[in-house]
């Protein structure tokens, strides 16, 4: 199922990312090695025009760094970033610039992601500045305007500071300032994970209304696997800077294949006292990224261990019904 | 169930502040019965770790303090016991599980130390006596080779781990009551499995009671017997688990479990709540829910509705249910 390259909109081939941890002086005056932390290691996704592809995973795993990297905010180590068919990783800056107004971010908190000294107006308008999509005030202001009342917010709020908003509705600011330059991509970094869950529900569905509005795409990222079934279209399953699973949402959700998609279904507690309880069906504590031994991450961890788990690294492999997984022991 | 361990009745907690007065917990009245686990559910601010607070006397006065109510364990009242009364309540009858083991844990001091203090102080143990006593908590609460992690610091052990040893601390006077105040909200769904589980076979085999707070349904609905849910300060909904997941009877508890995104269907939207949370500072006349309830009547916005019984053992706070 290679997608073609015009309906795909972003592809990433064996992109990594690793950060050497040089450790502190006493260590390398005693001569120890510096040690690679591989937040990212060689990972494939693609993310076809108007879909939305979440990806789940623990904390550690590599998510945030994935949008990180998809959005050239830190470079890789190696692998390939492909936007619209073309080259990400070989843009000028010139051409950077306008791929940043293609993708745009949501990030996790919006305390910290909007800035306190600026009146909402400010904050909606400067990237319309920036990328000259509106020239005289009163174009800025019937934009911004018009992108508060498409993200819920009324006129009334437009002079007003972050403080003065509750956090559902700050996450709506950072959404209106992520539609003011007409992205095709919205990479959403755990947008709803610092909501309430009556909160969270309003902010989907307005993930929901925008895209089908825009004709947005989403690369979605959470730790909460409900969130991830109910937004995405297809889902990627990250575990220590591997994907190691991608199927349709409702094919990983209905028959997870990897044991550690496995794993990590049983371990969520569904809001149903007639489901089973959540357990883990795991051994130990999650895998370190650091200087990883040879052979799958999840090595003994994992109940279907072979010998050759702890020697060979399962490759990513198609296995039908637009489903990859990285296993030995399918 | 047995006897009532924790009764609370009418408990109100308000803060002075220097804007205003804020009531943070409001006319709160529950039970809990021995060997009964017990949870209080609730978005932020909704009271939910004040009325915890308050149990343990642990509201800093001032700005706080307890205006009204009574809160009895093993039917006295809490808030008639001197200091001296209430730190030998405390660790050894009631102990708490806080939602960050980091800030709770000290982090200058081993494991070895900070258990046994609790240990040399509350139960009068030698120093051999408690360090013997600490590594059988540790290997009770599953941290591996005890012996050697006896004797390191808070950071070097994961999240999880340090959720355990927070409950090794917690479990070292054999209290008969346990509070555990989102205990597993830091931590990944794997490891919040993993504790969630030692809570709950810790719970039985110790014989303990557990009023256990968080904001997630999917947590309580597999860790509690019975449920209550705080909106805004007031305790809105009250009764047994399965009662309450499958007749929820007050318009917040519904609009909260249809928040919920499920795992086994995909929908294409979800049903929210409309609107947000009052400002505690000027709540709404009346029922706190009536802006966001679809079901406001004129009553609903003058009086604040009674929790009642409307099916036995079954209380909601909502004018809906005043016919009849």
């Amino acid at each position: 199922m290679t997608a073609t390259a015009a309906d795909t909109l972003l592809e990433v081939r064996d992109l990594t990312k690793h950060f050497t941890l040089h450790g502190d002086i006493y260590s390398r005056l005693a001569g120890e090695k510096a040690q690679t932390l591989k937040a990212v290691d060689g990972i494939d996704f693609h993310i076809r025009r108007g879909e939305t592809l979440g990806l789940v995973g623990e904390s550690g795993c590599g998510k945030s760094t994935t949008a990180r990297l998809v959005t050239r905010l830190i470079e890789p180590t190696s692998g390939a970033v492909r936007l619209k068919g073309e080259d990400l990783l070989a843009f000028s800056a010139e051409r950077l610039k306008r791929a940043r107004k293609e993708v745009q971010l949501v990030f996790q908190d919006p305390y910290s992601s909007l800035n306190p000294r600026k009146t909402i107006m400010q904050i909606l308008s400067r990237p319309m500045e920036i990328h000259g999509l509106a020239r005289s005030w009163t174009e800025k202001r019937e934009r911004v305007l018009d992108l508060l009342t498409r993200v819920g917010l009324g006129v009334e709020h437009i002079d007003r500071y972050p403080h003065e908003f509750s956090g559902g509705q700050r996450q709506r600011i950072a959404i209106a300032r992520a539609l003011s330059v007409d992205p095709e991509l919205v990479i959403g970094d755990e947008p709803v994970s610092a909501l309430d869950v009556s909160i969270q529900a309003q902010i989907l569905n307005l993930f929901r209304d925008l895209q089908e509005e825009f004709g947005l795409t989403y690369l979605f990222i959470a730790h909460d696997l409900s969130v991830i079934r109910h937004i995405s279209d297809r889902v990627a399953v990250m575990y220590v800077g591997k994907i190691v699973e991608t199927a349709p949402a409702g094919a990983l959700f209905g028959k997870p294949l990897h044991p550690y998609t496995k794993a990590l279904l049983a371990a969520v507690p569904e809001a149903d006292p007639a489901k089973p309880p959540p357990r883990l069906t795991l051994k130990g504590e999650v895998s370190t990224p650091i200087d990883p031994p040879p052979g799958c991450r999840l090595c003994r961890r994992c109940p279907n261990e072979t010998k050759i788990c702890s020697e060979v690294e399962p490759p990513l492999v198609d296995v039908g019904g637009g489903r990859q997984v990285a296993c030995h022991n399918l | 169930m047995g006897e009532p361990v924790l009764e609370l009745e009418d408990v109100t907690v308000r803060f002075r502040l220097r804007r205003g007065d804020l009531t943070a917990v409001n006319g709160v009245s529950f039970s809990i019965a021995r060997g009964e686990t017990f949870g209080l559910v609730g978005e932020s601010g909704s009271g939910k770790s004040v009325t915890a607070r308050a149990i343990m006397r642990l509201i800093p006065d001032p700005p706080g303090e307890v205006q009204r109510g009574r809160i009895l364990f093993e039917g006295a009242n809490v808030l008639d016991k001197s200091d001296a009364e209430m730190r030998s309540l405390r660790g050894r009858q009631i102990a708490m599980v806080f939602q960050e083991p980091m800030s709770a844990l000290n982090p200058v001091f081993t494991v070895c130390d900070q258990i046994s203090d609790a240990l040399r102080t509350n139960l009068k143990m030698g120093k051999q006596e408690a360090r013997a006593r600490v590594i059988e908590l540790l290997s009770l609460v599953g941290i591996p080779s005890p012996q050697r992690r006896v004797d390191s610091y808070v950071h070097e052990f994961s999240g999880g781990m340090r959720q355990r040893v927070m409950l090794a601390m917690a479990l070292s006077c054999s209290p008969s009551f346990l509070i555990a105040d989102e205990p597993t909200t830091a931590l990944d769904v794997t490891i919040q499995a993993t504790i969630l589980e030692l809570i709950t076979s810790m719970i039985d085999k110790l014989g303990m009671s557990l009023l256990f707070i968080t904001h997630n349904l999917g947590v309580v609905a597999h860790s509690c017997d019975k449920i209550g849910v705080m909106y805004a300060s007031h305790l809105v909904e009250l009764g047994d688990k399965r009662e309450i997941f499958a007749n929820p009877q007050h318009p917040y508890t519904v609009g909260l479990l249809n928040s919920i995104p499920r795992l086994d269907t995909q929908a294409k939207y979800l049903t929210p709540i409309t609107g947000s949370v009052c400002n505690m500072m000027s709540p709404p006349q009346g029922c706190k829910f009536h802006p966001r309830c679809a079901h406001a009547m004129d009553v609903c916005r003058r009086d604040v509705p009674p929790l009642k019984e409307i099916a036995p053992g079954h209380l909601a706070a909502c004018h809906l249910h005043d016919r009849g």
